[in-house]
Parts: C-alpha cells; structure tokens; sequence
C-alpha cells in the first residue's frame, strides 16, 4: 500500500486539561473511507480538526504527506446575510477555474445554481455546494464534517453514494464524521467508534458486534445494525425502497472476510 | 499649483478633500465590520482614541500615531481576552470601551497644562482640518487600499468561513490582525473628521446602506464608498447652510441615505 495520507500516532488533544481525544492512533490511505462514528462530545469534530491541521495537538503526531490537497466539507455554511455572495462567486474564491467549478457543481447536481444567492440554497444544497467546492480543490483527501446534515433521507442515501463514486473518480482518501448510521454502515469501509479514544474500529459488520460499540450505543442500535448486515447487499429508505444496492453490496461486503480488529 | 494652494488654504475645501479620503477608506472597511460583525469592536477602539491622545501628549508623538498606538494595543489585548470565554464578547466591549473612554478622560484632566477641544474630539471638528491631517488620511487612504486589494480573497475567504478558508492555507491569524491595524489607522485618521464618538457610524452606515443595493461583496464597498462620499458632501453642506456641527452633520446625511434607500420600493437583491 502507498504512504499514509494523514498518519496519526498516539494523538491527545486537551482542553483546559480534560482529554478530548485521547491516544488516537489512525492512518489513511488513497482509496479508503473512513468514517467516524460517536456519542455527542466524544471528541469527532476535534480529531477532524487535527487531521485537517487547524487543530494543536497537546501530545502525539499528525503527518500529513507532503502537499496534500485537502477538500474540507464543513458541517455548516454560516454565512452573515449581510455578505452578498453568489455561488458561482463562492465556487471562484476557491481560486480554480470557472469551467472547473461549473463541472464540480455539476457533479453534486447543483449546477443549475450556479447564478442563485447563497443565502437562498437549502441545507441540502448547502452541502452539495460545500461538497462542489471541495471537489474542484481536486483534492487528495476529502474530509468531512456531517455532510447529510439537513438533507432528507432520500437524499442522505444519495450522498453517501455520491461520496463513494468521487472517491473512485478522484482516487482520494475520504474521512468523515456521521450519525447515520445506518447509511454509514452501507457506504463505508471502515468506521471508528470513537469516545475521546477509540473504542473500537473495524469493518462495518464487524464493530456492530463488538462489545465497545454495543455499550456506546446500546443493544437496539447494535443488533439493528447486526440484522441490517445480514441483508447488506440492498438498503431501504424510509418508503421501503431499495436505494444504491450494489454499491453498498460491493463497499461492505468485502470487507468481512478480513477482520482488523483493535 | 496656486489653484490647489487656494483650495488647500480653505478650511471648507480641506475639509471636504479629507472628508472624502476618510468616506474612501472607511467605505471597504465599514464592509468588513458588518460582515463579521464588529461593530462593538470599532466602538471600543474608537472610545480608547482618547486615551491615545492623553498618551500622546504624555510621550509627545503626533497625536494621530499615539491614537494608533493605543488602538492596536486595545485591540491586540481584545484578541487575547477574547480566547478567555468567560465573559461573553459584548460584556468585555463594554468594559473596555467605556474604561478606554473614562481612563482617558480621567489622563487627559491630569494635565492642565494641555488645551484641548473635548468636544472637537469626542464629535468631530471637520471644520479645523490641516493639510499635515490631509496627508495622514491620504497616506493612510493609499496603504489601506493597497492592502486590502492585494489581501482581498483572503480577508473575504476567511470573513465567509474562517475554518474553510484554514485548511485551504489562508493565514486567517495574520489577516486579523492587518485588519485591526487597518481599523486602528481609520479611527486615528477618521476621529478628526466626525470625533471618537460617531467613527462607528461612519463605518457602518454606508456599508449597511450599500448592502441593500448590492449583489456581490465587491459592489458593496464600492457602493459603501459612494454612499460614503454623499454623507460627507451632503453632511458638509448642511453644516454649511444651517451652521450645525460638521461632524454630526455628515453622520445624520448617512442615516437620512440609510433610511431613503431601505424605504425605497427598489428591487431586491439577493
């Protein structure tokens, strides 16, 4: 395998003393997806922040290789409505080309915004649009931050596929940070259950069977997510409908027959 | 050269010329101060131009770089307090504001052997410009707008997301604090012009007023700047006419343009 995009050994991260993420050891590599799963405060955002280096460390080491390109999905796009801004005004300050942001929000399915008000998207365009910008960063590594956050059920399922397929696209790395759950588990490779440390981490199907995580989150999410994996060659939406069957087969399913248990 | 002497030898003609140097830079900034909301911010540096003054007759310095002075130290201490959360921003404005008002005050009352016009200070003296106050603001006018031009992605970047425009290496750190030496330069040039007391208004009303006619953040200072040069224009004029106090004069031009505008049946913009 290549070098590690972002190498994290025996992180800490403190404050005010108190450890918010603590001796996190993680490696990331072109081609995975790694998601970050977690109670509130367990630290998420914070390691997120290490890895995208706008975060100190109290201890421990973030190496990232050397002139990565990072596209940075934030969870929210605060903006002041005073500050006039068109999309395509904000697709431009990322510094790339017009043809190449118009492509990248054509990608995300928003290119017909292109001339809109910032102001006036929907959290589901939000995201898109934060997700166009990351990409026409054409990025080595994509992180981000609760990227379904506002976007219905449909359109999380979407996501979550959109974000696999530009990981293949663009060969990059991808991090996240999640509460869906269920979505997470078809579109990932890897998650990591974390609480200031790691619980546990692994494959999808595995860590819904680890001790850590079934305490974290209880037995029902647990064995839903158990039962879930026995059918992970589909998964439903709120309506009963199938959405990225193989995908999600093909994402997970390899991914049980070798257990990197920690 | 005997033309511009005649001009710069009126007091009305000076007045207007470094009246609209201010509105030029105050305009873009003002924008700033509105998008990131720091409003209370300039208040306080402003309020703490007194103190500045007190200081610089103390260690004898021009009083426009004593006003710098104290303003980029407030504002530096304002940084490092700010990380501090105990005390919600606007509380630790206020404190500051106010205390930098009444230390002042308080400095200046220990040194009777200065004569100065409180009143000019506290709302302006348009009218008493010089040309040594006309080469400030036009040097000051010149570096802030060079700044800002050469640093403007980045100053917009990070005012819209500050942690985005981080990891895309923007040095957000550094680009606050040339825009607090920027703020500190307009007040120590602008407090002349409307006086410690109303330099806030200067900066946000025609930004505010521009907000409503603009559809990009370049637009809007441009326009800012406009609405800016009205309000000194129309200010100085009113004081012309109706013998009121200049400084105040122009803040009330600007608010009477604020209202006109938002009042308007004009379109909407985005």
């Amino acid at each position: 395998m290549s070098d590690a995009l972002v190498a994290i050994e025996n992180l800490t991260v403190r404050f005010e003393g108190r450890p918010v993420v603590d001796r996190v050891n993680l490696s990331l590599h072109r081609g995975d997806i790694i998601t970050i799963i977690g109670p509130n405060g367990a630290g998420k955002t914070t390691l997120i922040k290490s890895v995208l280096g706008i975060q100190a460390a109290t201890s421990g080491r973030v190496t990232r290789a050397k002139n990565l390109i990072i596209g940075y999905v934030p969870q929210h796009l605060s903006l002041e409505t005073t500050l006039p801004l068109s999309v395509k005004r904000f697709m431009l300050l990322s510094g790339r080309p017009l043809a190449e942001c118009t492509s990248a929000l054509a990608r995300t399915g928003v290119g017909h915004l292109l001339n809109a008000s910032v102001h006036h998207l929907s959290g589901g365009e939000q995201q898109r649009l934060l997700l166009a910008r990351a990409l026409a960063r054409r990025p080595d590594l994509l992180v981000l931050d609760e990227p379904a956050q506002g976007v219905d059920i449909n359109g999380q399922a979407a996501l979550y596929d959109l974000i696999r397929q530009l990981r293949d696209e663009l060969n990059c790395g991808v991090i996240m940070i999640s509460h869906d759950l269920h979505l997470v588990m078809a579109a990932t490779d890897k998650v990591i259950c974390l609480n200031q440390h790691i619980c546990c981490s692994g494959s999808p199907a595995d860590i819904s069977h680890d001790p850590a995580f079934i305490e974290t989150f209880g037995q029902p999410v647990a064995e839903s997510l158990a039962v879930y994996h026995h059918h992970h060659n589909h998964s439903h939406d709120l309506h009963g409908n199938v959405v990225g069957s193989e995908h999600s087969g093909a994402a997970t399913g390899h991914e049980e027959c070798h257990h990197d248990h920690h | 050269m005997t033309i511009i002497d005649a001009v710069l030898n009126d007091f009305f003609w000076r007045a207007l010329i470094g009246g609209l140097g201010v509105a030029l830079i105050a305009g873009p900034l003002g924008c700033f101060v509105v998008w990131r909301r720091m409003a209370y911010f300039g208040d306080t540096l402003a309020h703490s131009a007194l103190l500045g003054i007190a200081l610089s007759f103390l260690i004898s310095v021009p009083l426009n770089l004593g006003v710098m002075i104290t303003s980029v130290i407030l504002a530096v201490a304002l940084l490092l307090f700010s990380r501090n959360k105990t005390l919600a921003t606007d509380t630790l404005l206020g404190i500051l504001a106010h205390s930098a008002l009444a230390i002042g005050l308080v400095a200046l009352s220990f040194m009777p052997d200065v004569r100065i016009d409180l009143t000019g200070l506290l709302f302006g003296d348009l009218l008493a410009m010089d040309r040594n106050d006309l080469l400030w603001i036009y040097g000051g006018a010149i570096v802030i707008l060079a700044l800002l031009t050469l640093l403007w992605r980045g100053l917009l970047m990070s005012t819209i997301h500050e942690e985005l425009a981080r990891v895309e290496g923007v040095p957000v750190e550094r680009l606050r604090l040339i825009l607090m030496l920027m703020f500190a330069l307009v007040i120590a040039v602008a407090m002349k012009m409307v006086g410690v007391l109303l330099i806030t208004a200067l900066l946000i009303i025609p930004a505010a007023t521009a907000r409503r006619l603009a559809s990009t953040p370049e637009q809007m200072a441009a326009l800012a700047v406009v609405f800016g040069f009205m309000a000194v224009t129309g200010g100085l004029s009113m004081s012309w006419h109706l013998d009121t106090p200049a400084g105040p004069s122009v803040v009330v031009t600007a608010f009477v343009t604020f209202m006109a505008v938002y009042s308007s049946r004009l379109p909407r913009v985005p």
